[in-house]
């Protein structure tokens, strides 16, 4: 009788590959984070105005950094708020 | 030591339109009474604030970027602090990726203007 080696799955395993994350700085060469564009800086908010975590943006340390300090200075001078409802 | 610095300012919106620009005119003298060098002035004009501030929900922005010596700093903010028609301002040092990613920023806008 011959044993069946390969493995077999009820519903075969998908094999997605994730997208990998990117720092957007990185790749399009940013130096400065500008803290008088809000429009930018919204994309690193979530809907409460708080900053998003690097896991989620994929930013790498070192922008990450200024994003967060580009993004407290906007808020200082009133362009972000410190706490809203519905930013997005 | 002589650094290059950018201020962003907000006057009240109580204010006509010239008293502000005298507003603007007096810190701009100062700056120049101190050996300061004015590279660039920005007005944003009457925008909303995000939240309100001394319970004013607009205000005039303007932005100031100079070459100034170190120990003028000190004297613009207390300046700026006790005048009362100033209702928020923020003064930062501009490192080198900041200076050329503001004159990239001019020299796009005066392509426009010339188009």
């Amino acid at each position: 009788m011959s044993v069946d080696k390969d493995i077999r799955f009820l519903t075969p395993p998908s094999f997605e590959v994730k997208k990998k994350k990117y720092c957007r700085f990185k790749k399009s060469r940013i130096k400065y984070v500008d803290y008088k564009d809000p429009n930018f800086l919204k994309k690193f908010l979530n809907e409460q105005g708080k900053l998003l975590p690097r896991r989620v943006t994929g930013t790498s340390l070192k922008y990450q950094r200024k994003v967060s300090t580009a993004i407290k200075r906007a808020r200082h001078i009133a362009i972000l708020p410190y706490l809203s409802d519905l930013l997005k | 030591m002589i650094n290059q610095y950018e201020t962003v300012f907000i006057v009240t919106p109580v204010l006509s339109e010239p008293q502000m620009k005298e507003t603007v005119q007096k810190f701009k003298k100062l700056l120049q009474d101190n050996g300061g060098q004015l590279v660039h002035e920005e007005d944003w004009g009457l925008k909303k604030l995000a939240y309100p501030i001394q319970k004013k929900t607009t205000g005039f922005y303007n932005l100031l970027e100079f070459k100034a010596e170190t120990t003028f700093i000190q004297k613009f903010e207390t300046d700026l602090k006790h005048d009362e028609r100033i209702i928020r301002f923020l003064t930062v040092r501009l490192d080198k990726h900041a200076i050329e990613y503001n004159e990239k920023k001019r020299a796009k806008k005066a392509e426009k203007k010339e188009v």
